[in-house]
């Protein structure tokens, strides 16, 4: 019986492909966005793991002394106190043109989950081979292969424990790779200490004891972004959801004639449903499957983008290459299925509640009352309010992305009665008939077609807010790039005692000589960065000052008071005037705030004295050169010392390299954006093709009465670009709502920031065409196949009813 | 002659063959002059009307209507002759769900560029629609919506009313009175009427019948 009911129901599919395949590409478009952006964030955490599992901040306590280095007499005075410490030493390096990150670590005492050497690895690993000269590094697969052709390296171990862009070593190595002799950046704690130990007070004061979360994570700091990328895919999934829940609809509708004859036959209620059921869970995975395959393939080509950004962001490494993992499939795979029973909801759900003795007809599919859409209007207000008061309910991103649901869901659920106002306004202003049919009709259009617009007007808000804030940040970073890079000329120094020769021969050779010296300290005791600046006007001219009281500039040189990143004001909730602490016993009082955009940490700036009244042995290496020509100096900097004494990068460089990792950063949104819309764009195409099969009725009397096919089919057409058009009009101030939200709420949580908002209505009117040419192409099939309709398929309207 | 049709033949796909509905149709109908066309169902009696209505082509024959003949037309000018020369009334009204009553009847008189508000007025208060006119086909009976049809076949003032079993869904007193008035309406108006029933009580209302069966004439 179960069999010969499965059979009736399938034939539905076998006498309506169309229909299926609309099904099935709904399910897959939806998974694979969703499965792509979920593939994205696996292969970054499972860095940010193998990140961990190297030097794991968060596994490990560490020591580290505010004022730089760790000297090698503390870590013996640490020792014999009784404290198990471990040193390593950091240090950016350059190999060919491939900047490394060299993390050296004695690997005698090093905790043994911070060296990279697997139990399978160990026995083919001399011990020996790792300390003597020239040495042995570990480095991930892909970072060898970068770095093949380097001679000044020693031999690399592959090694998929130690993140991309890093090279593990021993310490005596990296000593003498860095030219950092007997420094030490921090010691690592190991986990079981002895019970005696000398106090760290009396051994040193200065020394402060990092627990695991103050530290850095970049979890943590990635959260944001993965947060970003799940918003988008979560938004395509709903926006891909809406394909399956019309086509389902329809399809249930469609064999209400078949249920009620199975249920008469004997079949029982339960077990229609059952079949019902399993009938949606083969097509869900079928789906779902086809949906991997293609989430799989956009995240690949997705990856390298992610990879630049989050590196660009936060610093983060990310292999570009994707790795498959099972798990990641299955969890697809079991979204999709929850998909497709969210979206099928509503249909089994009225088989299951239909009399025996319902009507076989078709009920009219799309249909809605005006009570209903009044009611699905007062949700979406109620959406939209909760959405507004999350910004008091809850903290940090919970709350941004609250209101971002709310003001997205809201405005959704408001769409159709908002346009079944506009086009009621159309029907009763519009004189001749063919006006007033065509705004009523189009009214009467809407239920069949809100799926399908609202999914548009979520893939328009979230274009238009999405590239109202990448704009904003654009034109934002441009101006903040030019502020900050005032100096034409950047030159680092490699040694220190290169520096002192490069200052005195500089003397009179170029307008103005600003060296930058910078120290990590426990700002608010959260590792940042305090830099020293002299007192010059290029600063007082060009800084981005957000917030100061006066005379900044002269309270700065004095010594007196310091000037904090937005960031670390944000965070710390400080104001001009407020104490900042910089380390131990060193407070000073905050004279003005500045921009520091994509800058993850907190920053301090300080007089360049008074910093090297603090950190006397810190070498000033890196220098800001004011000139008027400065491709003519950099050559002769070339000349005097060297090609490789001096790093030397002009503005120019500078900001071009800068401006090129903003726009990668923003690859990824602008293809999920592309995706998302294409999405909006299939749903109403699909919702038309659906309509199309039911509007014969409708239109049949109308050409009767006078009107041509080809005016019918011009019709159409202008209605699904009246209908985009409208969507669109509707989606600006949602989307500049959202932008809003992302740029004052999202980024502020998630970075510190807050940018300017800027408009750029040009990006609308190209937006506004791409609706209405995703209008056009959708509304184009249906009206093709209308405009082909012979007379007979019209009389059958009027022969059928007989 | 108001409408002239002349040995037509219309036949349809019906499987691997063809099915021959009309076999050689001749009739004519002037000007006030009432027709009824009776037949069994299935004898052709909606096809021919619908030939004879610009909505369809035949395969044989000529049609001439209002003295323009139907046959060569090409899809504008056959709806202008729909809009223009011809009133439809359908067995199941097929008014247009979008539109309220007033637009409803309004519809074919304003696409024809004829629309007379007085006379309007007129043919709702008549109809005894005056009550109606705000409201949506779905929220009227069956006997008002077959009113709201004829009033929107007789507001273009058609040449030719042609109507397919107007009083099919009434009860015999609606159909009655339906049918006085639609018969008074026409006269008033001298156009022709041409109407397919099964009833011979109502065929026997109007001044000639003629019955179609095996796609021919009698």
């Amino acid at each position: 019986m179960r069999r010969v009911a499965l059979l009736a129901l399938l034939a539905h599919w076998r006498r309506r492909p169309g229909q299926l395949a609309t099904l099935l590409i709904g399910i897959a478009l939806a998974t694979a966005l969703w499965s792509a952006v979920q593939a994205i964030n696996v292969e970054a955490r499972a860095s940010y793991d193998r990140a961990a599992t190297v030097l794991g901040p968060d596994r490990y306590e560490t020591l580290s002394d505010p004022s730089g280095a760790i000297a090698l007499e503390t870590f013996i005075a640490l020792r014999r106190g009784g404290w198990l410490v471990s040193p390593v030493l950091q240090g950016r390096f350059v190999s060919g043109d491939i900047p490394v990150q060299i993390v050296g670590l004695e690997m005698l005492t090093a905790p043994s989950g911070a060296v990279p050497i697997t139990p399978a690895s160990e026995g083919e690993i001399n011990p020996l081979e790792m300390i003597s000269s020239p040495g042995l590094g570990f480095a991930a697969p892909e970072t060898i292969a970068l770095l093949e052709s380097s001679d000044n390296l020693p031999p690399l171990q592959p090694n998929e424990f130690v993140p991309p862009s890093q090279i593990v070593m021993d310490i005596g190595i990296a000593e003498r790779l860095l030219d950092r002799q007997g420094q030490m950046s921090f010691l690592m704690v190991l986990p079981e200490q002895p019970l005696k130990q000398t106090a760290l007070s009396e051994i040193s004061p200065d020394l402060v004891l990092n627990s695991a979360e103050q530290q850095a994570d970049l979890a943590r700091l990635t959260n944001s972004f993965h947060l970003n990328l799940t918003a988008f895919g979560m938004l395509s999934f709903v926006v891909g959801l809406f394909i399956v829940h019309g086509a389902i609809g329809l399809a249930f509708e469609q064999r209400r004639g078949t249920f009620r004859t199975l249920r008469a036959l004997g079949l029982p209620a339960r077990d229609l449903m059952l079949i019902l059921v399993i009938e949606l869970l083969v097509l869900a995975m079928l789906a779902g499957a086809i949906g991997i395959a293609i989430g799989y393939a956009i995240a690949g080509a997705l990856l390298p983008d992610v990879a630049a950004t989050l590196d660009g962001l936060y610093g983060a490494q990310v292999p570009g290459i994707l790795s498959f993992s099972p798990a990641w499939a299955l969890a697809a795979l079991a979204f999709a299925i929850f998909g497709a029973l969210v979206a099928a909801g509503q249909g089994l759900w009225r088989v299951q509640s239909m009399p025996l003795l319902a009507s076989a007809q078709s009920r009219a599919w799309a249909t809605v009352s005006a009570v209903s859409l009044r009611r699905q209007a007062m949700v979406g207000a109620i959406l939209i309010v909760a959405g507004i008061a999350s910004i008091w309910l809850f903290d940090g991103l919970l709350a941004g992305f609250a209101l971002l649901a709310g003001l997205l869901l809201g405005s959704a659920l408001l769409l159709p009665a908002a346009l079944a106002t506009v086009l009621s306004i159309g029907a009763s202003t519009s004189r001749n008939a063919e006006g007033q049919w065509f705004w009523a009709d189009t009214r009467q259009q809407l239920p069949g077609l809100s799926l399908a617009l609202m999914a548009l007007l979520l893939a328009l808000a979230a274009n238009i807010g999405v590239s109202t804030m990448v704009g904003s940040f654009r034109l934002t970073f441009t101006g903040w790039l030019d502020q900050r890079l005032a100096s034409e000329l950047y030159v680092t120094v490699t040694n220190a005692a290169e520096s002192d020769r490069f200052e005195t021969w500089l003397n009179g050779r170029v307008d103005a000589v600003l060296p930058i010296i910078s120290v990590d300290s426990e700002i608010e005791g959260i590792t940042g960065e305090i830099y020293g600046v002299v007192d010059h006007e290029t600063y007082r001219e060009n800084w981005p000052i957000l917030v100061s009281r006066q005379g900044v500039w002269d309270d700065l040189a004095t010594g007196n008071s310091a000037l904090i990143n937005e960031q670390l004001a944000y965070r710390e909730d400080l104001s001009v005037g407020d104490p900042v602490s910089l380390g131990p016993g060193w407070t000073l009082p905050v004279a003005g705030i500045y921009s520091d955009y994509g800058n993850p940490t907190g920053q301090v700036m300080v007089s360049l004295e008074l910093l090297e009244s603090r950190y006397p042995d810190r070498p000033r290496l890196s220098f800001g050169l004011r000139t008027d020509e400065p491709e003519a100096l950099a050559a002769t900097l070339r000349d005097e010392f060297g090609p490789d004494a001096l790093r030397i990068v002009d503005q120019a460089t500078i900001k071009n390299f800068s401006l090129r990792v903003f726009e990668r950063t923003f690859t990824v949104t602008t293809a999920l954006n592309v995706l998302t819309l294409s999405v909006a764009a299939f749903a109403m195409l699909t919702a038309l093709l659906t309509l199309a099969n039911l509007r014969l009725p409708q239109l049949a009397p109308v050409w009767a009465l006078g009107m041509t096919r080809k005016r019918l089919m011009q019709l159409e057409l202008l209605r699904s670009l009246a209908l985009a058009a409208l969507t669109f009009i509707f989606a600006v101030p949602v989307g500049l709502a959202l932008a809003w939200s992302l740029l004052a709420v999202v980024n502020v949580e998630a970075f510190g920031w807050r940018l300017p908002m800027h408009v750029f209505p040009t990006q609308w009117l190209v937006l506004l065409l791409l609706a209405l040419a995703a209008a056009l192409i959708a509304a184009a099939l249906p009206a093709r196949r209308l405009a082909r309709t012979g007379p007979a398929s019209f009389l059958k309207v009027f022969a059928v009813e007989r | 002659m108001l409408v002239e049709a002349i040995d037509i033949h219309k036949s349809y796909r019906a499987g691997d063959g063809q099915l021959s509905v009309l076999n050689g149709v001749s009739l004519e109908l002037g000007e006030g002059e009432t027709l009824a066309l009776t037949g069994e169902s299935g004898s052709g009696k909606s096809t021919l009307l619908h030939l004879l209505a610009a909505l369809d082509t035949p395969d044989e024959g000529s049609i001439i209507l209002d003295d323009k003949p139907l046959i060569g037309l090409d899809d504008v000018r056959r709806a202008e002759i729909r809009r223009q020369t011809i009133g439809l009334v359908f067995q199941q009204f097929n008014l247009i769900p979008a539109l309220d009553v007033d637009a409803n009847i309004a519809f074919q008189a304003k696409l024809a560029g004829r629309h007379d508000t007085t006379w309007q007025k007129e043919l709702v208060g008549r109809l005894g629609l005056t009550e109606l006119l705000s409201r949506y086909p779905e929220q009227l009976s069956g006997g008002q919506q077959q009113r709201v049809a004829i009033g929107r076949a007789l507001a273009v003032r058609p040449r030719v009313l042609m109507v397919d079993e107007p009083t099919g869904n009434l009860d015999e007193a609606s159909a009655d009175a339906v049918m006085g008035l639609l018969l008074d309406l026409v006269s008033e108006t001298n156009a022709g009427l041409l109407m397919v029933t099964h009833s011979t009580l109502l065929a026997g209302r109007l001044s000639r019948c003629q019955h179609l069966s095996g796609g021919r004439l009698e």
